[in-house]
């Protein structure tokens, strides 16, 4: 048991490429971390230096208090759990297991006990005998996850390791990893590139761009108050909806409705400057069918028409399209890139910004027909228009 | 693809006896040299009329054959052995790290196995006499040894190629040293291209005659191809045939088990289950 500190860690490769800069991140003692963000933003590479795989070109990585920047994998007590599983073929899942202990030189009845214990909590006790070419991709993951478990150390480290199952799998998996995780209570760093998996997993998310950290928080933190642009594009499946709006007097323009803000965005929002320009960022679950919603909500928002282009049925939920027109999200070039990774701007052919309303299963809505809409305000969230940040951020 | 017609089984079984007929039909005759008489060695007949095994008794009696053979077998072990641990080594630090001067390494080791034998032996026999290695085992192996192990560097880096990294990272993470890595998770692996080099380098030092040959004047060091060459007749009229082909005979026994042994540990797909996809 023990707590993991990454004191400004930066990974610079020889041709001057920083996989990982300024990294600074604490994981308690028992804590589930995820680390999550899209695929080269450094997440592994943080893993790797906190495993020992890969050096750290400065900065100062301290596990239980001790600095080990330049200790070796070995020496760290750190268990990994690889996205390849990376079992090694030629022995069975009782020696794969058994390899670490045997390692370590412990004696016989020890090693023989704890592998035993450790096939239990993983349900592969008939397969111990069997090598790894005869196992299903599930049982594969579940040895790997064995391999770190009989070792009982100080920190486990997961790359991507549900990454390979079938989706089913992986939602049982999912579940399993953390109902282990919380019975063992081990420091835990988890890395994916799924946010599902990273909202579903953590304790706290630590989510990452360009080898920068953007945000940690607990998931709901990160969904509900996320510090820029990116973070609320890439938390939320289907991900937040992002129009241009103008600020004035209390009132945000957007493209489809003026909306009145409520005290509680204005205090937030703190003094603006009349006729900004900013991004609006408006969740799929704060849209509503306008006929299914009482006064008292209505007043907290706006209704608008608009025209649906497509009704996905969920059964608990329809998801609805509809198009609006809109100026392009003009920013800096920074942003661009942010915007692509976060998935924001889905344009149809004409033109029009694609929005995704999220209505309840009452909803009368059709594809194709022309319905009345309304958003909370009070959910509404502002991201400068040139840096991205959150003007709505609370810190 | 055509189907397997009875007309293209029949077509293959014909083929496949016509090759080993072809291949094996040298070795057979000298089976059968090796069990005529001295007398009956020119009768043409392919069977031997009065099989004897006078032949073979001759060739381990006679002083200068069974020395040959623990020559034989003792220095190309020790080539074989030398090689693998060298090569291995070498091939694990070609693939796996990063260093200046990696691709000239390996083609600096091709370019060696390319060099004509013939045109070292005469330098080598002066030297070798100067330094007092002429007529010993290790005068035999060291030139056997730089001939193959470059070979066994490039079979040996193909395999470790083929190995996942994550293995040896997974071995890194479980507490093992660098060496421990290797030995216990590596090297298992790499087992059917170890055997495969293993062969090759056994039977280039045990089917070598010119080194040999000129390298060795006694029976400490002189090895079975070379000695083959001095069984005489009973008289100098008489050919040796016999002698000579019942050496070829007990020659060629290692190889075969040799090759019977490491074939069954090259299986390949040893690797199947490591990592996913």
């Amino acid at each position: 048991m023990a707590d993991i500190v990454l004191d400004n860690v930066v990974k610079r490769y020889p041709d001057g490429f920083e996989a990982v800069k300024n990294l600074n991140l604490t994981i308690d003692d028992g804590e589930f971390m995820i680390l999550v963000g899209p695929s080269g933003c450094g997440k592994s590479t943080a893993l790797n230096m906190i495993a020992g795989l890969e050096d750290i070109s400065s900065g100062e990585l301290r596990i239980e208090g001790k600095v080990v920047n330049r200790v070796a994998p070995r020496d760290r007590d750190i268990a990994m759990v690889f996205q390849s599983y990376a079992l090694y073929p030629h022995m069975t899942v009782r020696e794969n297991m058994a390899f670490a202990l045997k390692l370590a030189k412990a004696p016989k009845e020890e090693i023989d006990r704890k592998v035993q214990e450790a096939a239990e909590i993983l349900d592969l006790t008939e397969h111990l005998a069997r090598k790894p070419a005869n196992l299903s991709g599930g049982q594969r993951q579940r040895v790997a996850m064995g391999r770190a478990i009989v070792r009982d150390p100080k920190a486990f480290l997961m790359d991507e390791p549900l990454s390979n199952l079938d989706a089913k799998l992986r939602v049982q998996m999912r579940a399993q990893v953390a109902r282990i995780q919380r019975q063992l209570n081990t420091t835990t760093v988890y890395v994916t590139h799924d946010q599902t998996e990273a909202m579903t997993l953590g304790d706290r998310v630590a989510l990452m761009l360009s080898g920068v950290l953007q945000q940690v928080g607990s998931p709901m933190e990160l969904y509900n108050n996320p510090a820029n642009l990116f973070v609320a594009g890439f938390i939320g499946s289907p991900g937040m909806n992002f129009v241009p709006a103008t600020l004035e007097n209390g009132t945000a323009h957007l493209p489809m409705t003026d909306v009145q803000l409520p005290q509680q965005v204005l205090e937030r929002l703190g003094r603006e400057a009349p006729g900004r320009r900013v991004i609006a960022g408006i969740r799929p679950e704060d849209f509503e069918d306008a006929t299914k919603i009482d006064n008292d909500s209505r007043a907290r928002g706006a209704t608008f028409k608009t025209r649906l282009d497509l009704v996905e049925a969920m059964g608990a939920e329809y998801y609805a399209h509809f198009g609006i027109t809109a100026g392009k999200l003009v920013a800096s070039e920074d942003m661009q890139d942010l915007r692509q990774d976060a998935g924001v701007e889905e344009r149809t052919e004409s033109g029009e910004t694609v929005l995704v309303a999220r209505l309840s299963p009452e909803s009368r809505a059709r594809s194709g027909e022309e319905v009345e809409l309304w958003l909370d305000a009070t959910k509404m969230h502002f991201f400068d228009e040139k840096s991205g940040e959150a003007l709505t951020y609370a810190r | 693809m055509t189907e397997n017609t009875p007309t293209r089984k029949t077509l293959w079984v014909v083929a496949a006896i016509g090759v080993l007929v072809y291949a094996l039909f040298p070795v057979a005759w000298i089976i059968s040299l090796s069990l005529k008489t001295p007398a009956s060695i020119g009768d043409g007949s392919f069977l031997p009329t009065h099989a004897t095994l006078s032949n073979y008794t001759a060739a381990f009696d006679s002083d200068f054959f069974p020395p040959a053979l623990r020559n034989s077998i003792g220095i190309a072990l020790i080539t074989t052995v030398l090689a693998l641990v060298f090569a291995s080594a070498a091939a694990y630090a070609i693939t796996r790290l990063e260093f200046p001067g990696k691709t000239a390494i390996l083609a600096g080791a091709l370019a060696v196995t390319m060099f004509p034998a013939i045109s070292i032996v005469g330098g080598l026999y002066n030297v070798w006499r100067n330094v007092g290695l002429y007529d010993s085992w290790p005068g035999l192996f060291l030139p056997y040894l730089s001939f193959s192990l470059p070979l066994c560097i490039y079979i040996l880096s193909a395999f470790f190629r083929e190995i996942p990294w994550d293995l040896e990272k997974a071995a890194q993470m479980d507490g093992a040293t660098p060496m421990q890595a290797f030995r216990r998770v590596i090297l298992p692996l790499a087992m059917p291209g170890v055997f495969t080099a293993g062969i090759l380098a056994f039977i280039a030092a045990w089917n070598d005659f010119l080194f040999a040959n000129v390298l060795t004047t006694s029976n400490a060091a002189r090895t079975a191809p070379v000695a083959m060459a001095y069984f005489t007749g009973a008289s100098q009229f008489q050919q040796p045939a016999g002698a000579i082909a019942a050496g070829a005979v007990v020659v060629t026994v290692p190889i075969l088990i040799m090759v019977l042994i490491f074939q069954r540990r090259i299986v390949s797909g040893l690797t199947a289950g490591a990592v996913k996809g």
